[in-house]
């Protein structure tokens, strides 16, 4: 497990440095159309072809990896900072404010999330350039992300709350946010930095989800979930290599799952 | 004894297989479930297809010639001031239920269209001034009918107008067209029957329709559509997109047909609208007849053809279809792709290309986005490669693609945008039927809806043709005011006309007489004088 743990690190790591290498690896760059070779097959010039605009399919691939790979983990951890504080403060404090606190992110969980980005999505401006879009979408993918870690967190405060460290350093006079944040918050880490893992993956996928709405990263950027989108064409069966970003999304998801299953949290 | 009923068992049997033989049943989907079945009501395809296969129509618009036929009617005449249509009815017609036929029941049918409160679209395109219509029977095969004010394309109108019986206790249920409803199994399939009482016949005197029925599948998903029609589970497509279309020339090039230009085009605009919330240098540009024009010529039409349609569409020219024979202006061209030419125009109003950036006279860097609705990847298609062309001169476009009822909420409400792209779809062939959205006081009129006055002198001048083409009955000094009209569209492109989408169709191999048009409905127009082999009516 230690060896498929580190086989996935180096290929995350692998894949991160040819998304960051890509104006090297494909100078053809990811928005440029060759009109006159639309949905070409793989050659020297286009090693995974054309889409069906004409663009390069290599190229739009690294740098859709870059921006899902990129922005994904900084929405996890958006929303795995949200969720510590807000589960985290109302477990420790307990109470009512943690039944106010728990009743807010049922509510938060009921509400239909596909619904409410669209939504958010359609208030935003519309010039904006496609790296704000892309950032945008991703910061309101973390602040809407947080409520499900912020149950577990919330749980797991409430439980370390009764421990018996926690009640020594009550009775040595230590209180308020000292206490929290010196004991709480650092044996909370664990099931954040466990939450923050998860949620990499989840969040690559809503991007997905929303690239195939048409409402996720706007054109002419790429994105895994834009990539997805060329699946959908009816001659996706016959160009095996269009399953690319398939595959990539596929062996990524997998591996941050890996990291996350086996990884040893300090207690 | 047992002699005698082998015999007749025998005889029995051999007339049943034979009848079961002869039977027909021709099989196609629709994509939703019919909202209605009262012919005066509908509104969406699926209750359309089911009115042309089961209503009677006075006249009917042979959809290949482009040319009125008579129906239920032998004979018609509209009066000099456009307001009164007299018909002559066939004699002896029957409704599907026996009921008989006569000017009692058309005057019952207009009654019922015109009624205010029963909301009739039909009936809308009728509403042409405030006043009552009249129905006058004049004898039981003649009757005439009044409007208050003159109504352009008077007579082509009554083909979309399925008679209803007066009389017959099945209401709208009691038809005259060539099928009737038997059985609907709600959201899972139709079954239409042969009417016995249908009144056309061949050359030969046989009756039709060919074929005995019509079962109607509710199928929303088009992969499967198209795989149960390669199957042979299905006989026709009535329309398809490129993607599929191209699929099935791979697979089955036996099926599928390109019947040309259709009457469906794809366009953009630039918002115009005097009040709407956008910067006033950007309206300035928008409302320049050479800024649209330059932009126009900067986007490449045939490469849009060809790659985002897959070459099942040509660069479109206008207002018109060339596909609508009559009323297309030939003189018109499509506007050549010619970037030169565009910053020449550019230049006229203070545009300057500095290091690949356009800005305009006041130095604003000239970018502007462009909505579209999210999931349509044709137009996705297109706003994306009109983004890489009008970056050729220097213009900056962000494409931005939102759910139908956002995009349509800043088009007609809030007019939160600043252009564009969407499609057109045309199903009537008269000028009258695009009144409202050349009409500056129309609420379709899309670049600046209900303006309270023409904001510009071609916009007072397209009013005015307009109008003129609709208050004359002569066709041939209609189609001078409404050429007049094109011609005005075409040099300030309100609407720059981007595609003209060619119809294609999928039909099996098993089905004869059908004569794909690019009319709607498409491949079934003449659904009566279709036939089926007779190996596909044994497997049914």
């Amino acid at each position: 497990m230690r060896r498929a743990r580190q086989l996935a690190t180096v290929f995350l790591l692998l894949v991160a440095l040819a998304s960051a290498a890509a104006g090297f690896l494909a100078p053809s760059g990811y928005a440029h159309q060759f009109r006159d070779t639309p949905d070409a097959s793989p050659s020297r010039q286009h090693w995974l072809g054309t889409d069906d605009l004409g663009r390069d399919r290599f190229a739009r691939l690294l740098y859709g990896t870059r921006v899902s790979l990129c922005l994904a983990p900084a929405a996890a951890l958006l929303s795995s900072l949200l969720a510590a504080l807000i589960g985290g403060v109302a477990g420790f404090c307990g109470g009512r404010l943690e039944q106010l606190v728990l009743a807010g992110t049922d509510l938060f969980l009921s509400l239909p999330w596909l619904f409410l980005l669209i939504t958010i999505r359609a208030l935003l401006p519309l010039n904006l350039p496609p790296v704000t879009s892309v950032v945008i979408t991703f910061m309101l993918l973390g602040c809407l992300g947080w409520a499900v870690a912020a149950r577990v967190i919330c749980s797991d405060a409430h439980l370390l709350r009764n421990c018996d460290f926690i009640l020594l350093a009550r009775a040595s006079g230590l209180g308020g946010w000292r206490l929290l944040v010196r004991h709480l918050l650092p044996n909370l880490m664990p099931i954040v930095y466990a939450q923050f893992w998860l949620s990499i993956p989840i969040f690559i996928l809503t991007e997905a989800n929303l690239g195939i709405l048409g409402l996720g990263v706007s054109e002419p950027l790429p994105s895994w979930g834009t990539l997805l989108r060329d699946l959908e064409s009816c001659s996706s069966m016959s160009h095996l290599w269009q399953f690319a970003p398939l595959l990539l999304l596929i062996a990524a998801v997998s591996c941050f799952h890996l990291l996350v299953v086996d990884r040893e949290f300090p207690a | 004894m047992r002699r005698v009923l082998f015999t007749v068992l025998s005889l029995w049997l051999a007339f049943g297989s034979a009848r079961a033989q002869s039977a027909t049943q021709l099989r196609f989907c629709l994509r939703s479930e019919p909202k209605t079945f009262n012919p005066l009501l509908v509104e969406e395809d699926s209750s359309d297809t089911v009115r042309y296969l089961t209503g009677g129509v006075l006249v009917r618009l042979n959809r290949k010639t482009q040319k009125l036929e008579p129906g239920l009617a032998t004979d018609w005449k509209v009066s000099r001031d456009g307001r009164t249509i007299a018909f002559t009815l066939r004699p002896g017609l029957k409704f599907s239920d026996g009921t008989s036929f006569s000017a009692a029941d058309v005057a019952y049918t207009v009654q019922q269209m015109m009624e205010p409160s029963l909301h009739s679209p039909i009936g809308d395109t009728f509403r042409s001034g405030e006043g009552a219509t009249e129905s006058k029977i004049l004898a039981a095969d003649k009757v005439a009918i009044s409007f208050p004010a003159p109504v352009a394309g008077l007579d082509r109108l009554f083909d979309q107008v399925a008679i209803m019986s007066a009389s017959s206790a099945k209401k709208e249920m009691a038809v005259l067209g060539p099928y009737y409803v038997s059985e609907n199994h709600a959201g899972s399939y139709l079954m239409l029957e042969r009417n016995p009482n249908y009144w056309r016949q061949d050359a030969a005197g046989r009756p039709l329709p060919y074929i005995d029925s019509i079962r109607l599948d509710i199928q929303q998903n088009r992969d499967l559509e198209l795989l149960r029609l390669e199957r042979g589970e299905i006989d026709l497509v009535n329309s398809i997109d490129p993607e599929y279309y191209e699929k099935l020339v791979k697979e089955k090039p036996a099926l599928a047909h390109d019947a040309g230009p259709s009457l469906d085009s794809e366009h953009m605009w630039f918002n115009q609208v005097p009040t709407a919330a956008i910067s006033d240098y950007k309206k300035a540009w928008f409302q320049s007849a050479n800024f649209r024009r330059a932009v126009s010529e900067a986007i490449n039409r045939q490469d849009l053809a060809r790659i985002a349609f897959r070459g099942h569409a040509r660069p479109a020219v206008g207002i018109v279809s060339p596909a609508n024979q009559f009323w297309f202006n030939d003189k018109l061209r499509p506007h050549p792709f010619d970037q030169k030419s565009a910053l020449q125009r550019l230049q006229k109003d203070g545009f300057r290309l500095h290091d690949g950036v356009l800005r305009d006279v006041n130095g604003h860097v000239v970018e502007f986005s462009i909505i579209t609705n999210a999931g349509n990847r044709y137009r996705e298609r297109m706003a994306t490669m009109i983004q890489q062309d009008l970056a050729g001169v220097g213009m900056k476009v962000n494409v931005v693609t939102l759910d139908f009822p956002s995009l349509i909420e800043r088009i007609t409400r809030t007019f939160t945008y600043e252009a564009c792209l969407l499609g057109l779809v045309n199903t009537d062939l008269d000028p009258a039927s695009v009144m409202n959205v050349w009409l500056s006081s129309a609420e379709n009129h899309q670049w600046s809806p209900g303006e309270k006055k023409p904001a510009t002198a071609w916009e007072a001048e397209i009013d005015r043709l307009m109008r003129a083409q609709a208050s004359t009955l002569d066709d041939h000094r209609r189609k001078q005011y409404f050429d007049r009209v094109q011609e005005i569209a075409w040099e300030q492109e309100p609407f720059i006309y981007l595609v003209t989408k060619n119809a294609l169709s999928a039909i099996s191999t098993s089905l004869s007489n059908a004569q794909p048009v690019v009319l709607r409905p498409q491949v079934f127009w003449n659904v009566d004088e279709l036939k089926l082999a007779p190996e596909v009516a044994a497997t049914r």
